[in-house]
């Protein structure tokens, strides 16, 4: 078990060294960042010393080498447009993409989980293929259109809910959050219902699949034949083994909320990592570009490494050591 | 219950009476009958063996015994008695509490029957805690017991083991364990060695013959396994095409069968008891269910059919003592001949 995990971190470093070559090779066609922060009034010499200073003149392994060397201090580098250390900036921001993520993956995974096992086990009735019909909606809907809709109705027409920004936040040590005040609650709900709509209809078609499925095996049959009650038969023995693939793609999706976050911050203008990103690419601001692309990579990595822990969790039948030999 | 008490009632009313069941599911193609008015009875501490080839109906029958026909199939007729008292119209709570309780039932492939996820005392403490007025406590003692009573060495420290834990020969001992754990009154073992290897079959079957005998429960044991019949079975029900064809003592029909369709198979099986001798096939194989012959099912294949077989309606029991579903049955002198 220790030497899986090892293997397993290390693997992951590798994963994350190859995602940081690769960003930096492509940093290059993104722009010069040399053209934003001179201005019109510039010399060639000017931009020959800036370049000579931020190391841009170098080839990119290089500076990724550079980067790296910094980066393992903890030294993300200044952020070319704000002057200031990009380390900072993103925990400044952070705390808003984590919370936004957190709040639309809760919303994912308690209603794709339930609403899944709702169709799966009523599959014939008339509410179950009304939610499998809507479902099909939130999955062939590009988020951000469904962003400007729900802004629309609820922002434009309706006036409940604001459209933009995070509302007011409450400062606890170095975490702003907005869970704690009543603007800040509603600011949340209409991006984290748009960023977590994909994966909740996602989870749920998984989960009914996989439940379905399920609900076909010998061993279910044998439940019903002990007698025993319907509901510890779908939530005891059905939803349990459905289990394992749904974590694997949840814990992916997980990832991709935080990643994807990009976009809905965009639509709401949500303070947090995701626009700084966006930001950055428009002012080819690099170390923020950098240390945002691994963060992420950080994230994915990390999720899938718990996802994997998660499996020895649910299924006893991958915790026998396996040069113990499997009796089937 | 005591052995004497299960023995007493058996003399008067049979554990199990199946009377003229019908079962049908609706086909795009017309509705057939798995299950055509087939009527048996097993008492107490009684094996029944259920044989026939695959699609004869067998499986169809136990199924419905235990109200567990997947959908579209349904009872179309006929009433199923347990104990004397009728549990084919029972409402779904009522059967629900029937099954596991008074009825236990064992499935053919122990690999799949469990589930993999909950350790076997998990299985087996949920299945007791919901038919049975015990506390935790006295679940898990019962649950060991039920174990130690199947033959699992070492049962208090293996309760906790999961079903990958135990080899298949294990772990159909497990599902008769959770099959039996509520002292159920009949036990339906629809095909428990099919999926085992020959050494352990004949375990299991010693397994069953003992625990219906130590326990008085009735037994019905579908297979189309001649020898398990053979081995295990005090009375033998043969079903071709949906229809109960013979029904006599496993001896007697095994030895001397009336149905030619059960000479047929018994000429057709090596068995070991009947000595070393030439196996014949039934020429043909058996008719779908939406495409019967008219009369007896079994005419198009059967050497001694006549003008009367080929027009219904089509044989019952009662067309030979009770015995055998045919017009012209053999002789029991003709055996010879016929095998």
């Amino acid at each position: 078990m220790l030497a899986y995990i090892i293997r397993r971190v290390f693997q992951s470093a590798l994963v994350l060294l190859i995602v940081g070559l690769v960003a930096f090779a492509m940093f290059r066609f993104v722009g010069d960042p040399v053209d934003n922060m001179l201005g019109q009034e510039r010399t060639q010499a000017d931009v020959e010393r800036l370049r000579q200073q931020l190391g841009l003149d170098q080839p990119f392994p290089v500076q990724y080498w550079r980067f790296l060397e910094q980066a393992v201090q903890g030294n993300f580098g200044l952020s070319y447009r704000q002057g200031r250390p990009v380390s900072d900036i993103l925990i400044e921001r952070l705390p808003a993409t984590l919370e936004l993520a957190f709040v639309s993956g809760l919303f994912a995974l308690a209603f794709g989980i339930g609403l899944g096992v709702f169709t799966a086990i009523r599959r014939k009735g008339f509410a179950a293929n009304a939610i499998m019909t809507l479902s099909l909606i939130g999955v062939s809907l590009p988020t951000f259109l469904i962003g400007i809709l729900l802004i629309y109705v609820f922002s434009v027409e309706l006036g409940w809910l604001p459209s933009f920004g995070r509302g007011e936040v409450t400062r606890i040590g170095g975490w702003t959050t907005g869970f704690l005040t009543e603007s800040g609650i509603k600011a949340l709900i209409l991006p984290a219902f748009t960023l977590g709509l994909y994966q909740m209809t996602l989870i749920m078609r998984l989960v009914r699949t996989e439940m379905l499925e399920v609900l076909r095996q010998d061993y279910i049959r044998f439940a019903r034949a002990r007698g025993l009650r319907e509901r510890a038969i779908n939530f005891r023995h059905a939803l349990k083994n459905t289990l394992v693939p749904v974590i694997t793609i949840t814990g992916l999706q997980l990832g991709s909320i935080i990643a994807f976050a990009i976009i809905t911050e965009t639509v709401f203008q949500w303070p947090g990592v995701g626009l700084l990103f966006i930001n950055a690419i428009q002012f080819v601001d690099i170390p923020v570009m950098a240390a945002y692309l691994m963060m992420i990579s950080v994230m994915f990595v990390g999720i899938n490494l718990i996802v994997d822990l998660l499996y020895f969790a649910i299924d006893p039948r991958l915790r026998v050591d396996r040069s113990a030999g499997k009796a089937t | 219950m005591t052995r004497e008490g299960r023995q007493g009632r058996a003399n008067a009313t049979p554990v199990l009476s199946v009377r003229d069941l019908i079962v049908e599911i609706p086909t795009r193609a017309g509705t057939v009958r798995p299950t055509d008015g087939v009527s048996y009875d097993i008492r107490a501490g009684e094996i029944l063996g259920v044989v026939g080839e695959s699609g004869a109906g067998k499986s169809m029958t136990g199924n419905a015994v235990i109200g567990l026909l997947d959908p579209p199939a349904r009872i179309a007729g006929g009433e199923i008695l347990l104990n004397g008292e009728r549990i084919d119209n029972l409402s779904r709570d009522k059967l629900r509490k029937v099954r596991g309780r008074k009825i236990g039932m064992i499935f053919q492939d122990p690999l799949t029957s469990l589930n993999p996820l909950l350790t076997i005392g998990d299985q087996l403490t949920e299945t007791i805690l919901e038919h049975l007025p015990v506390g935790q406590p006295e679940a898990q003692e019962r649950a060991i017991a039920a174990l130690e009573e199947v033959g699992i060495p070492a049962a208090r420290a293996r309760i906790d083991s999961y079903p990958h834990e135990f080899s298949g020969g294990m772990r159909q001992r497990v599902v008769i364990a959770l099959a039996l754990c509520a002292e159920p009154d009949l036990v339906i073992a629809d095909e428990p060695t099919t999926a085992l290897d020959v050494s352990v079959q004949a375990q299991i079957i010693a397994l069953l013959k003992r625990l219906c005998r130590e326990k008085g429960v009735a037994v019905m044991l579908v297979t189309h396994d001649m020898g398990v019949i053979a081995e295990a079975a005090d009375r033998v029900a043969v079903m071709y095409a949906g229809r109960l064809v013979e029904l006599g003592p496993v001896r007697e029909v095994l030895t001397r069968a009336r149905h030619p369709y059960t000479a047929g198979l018994m000429a057709s099986t090596p068995l070991a008891s009947l000595g070393h001798r030439r196996l014949r096939q039934i020429p043909g194989a058996m008719p779908r269910l939406n495409a019967l012959p008219p009369g007896c099912p079994f005419n198009p294949r059967c050497e001694r059919a006549e003008d009367k077989c080929r027009q219904p309606p089509a044989p019952g029991l009662e067309a030979c003592e009770g015995r055998a579903a045919c017009w012209f049955p053999l002789t029991p002198d003709a055996e010879e001949s016929a095998a």
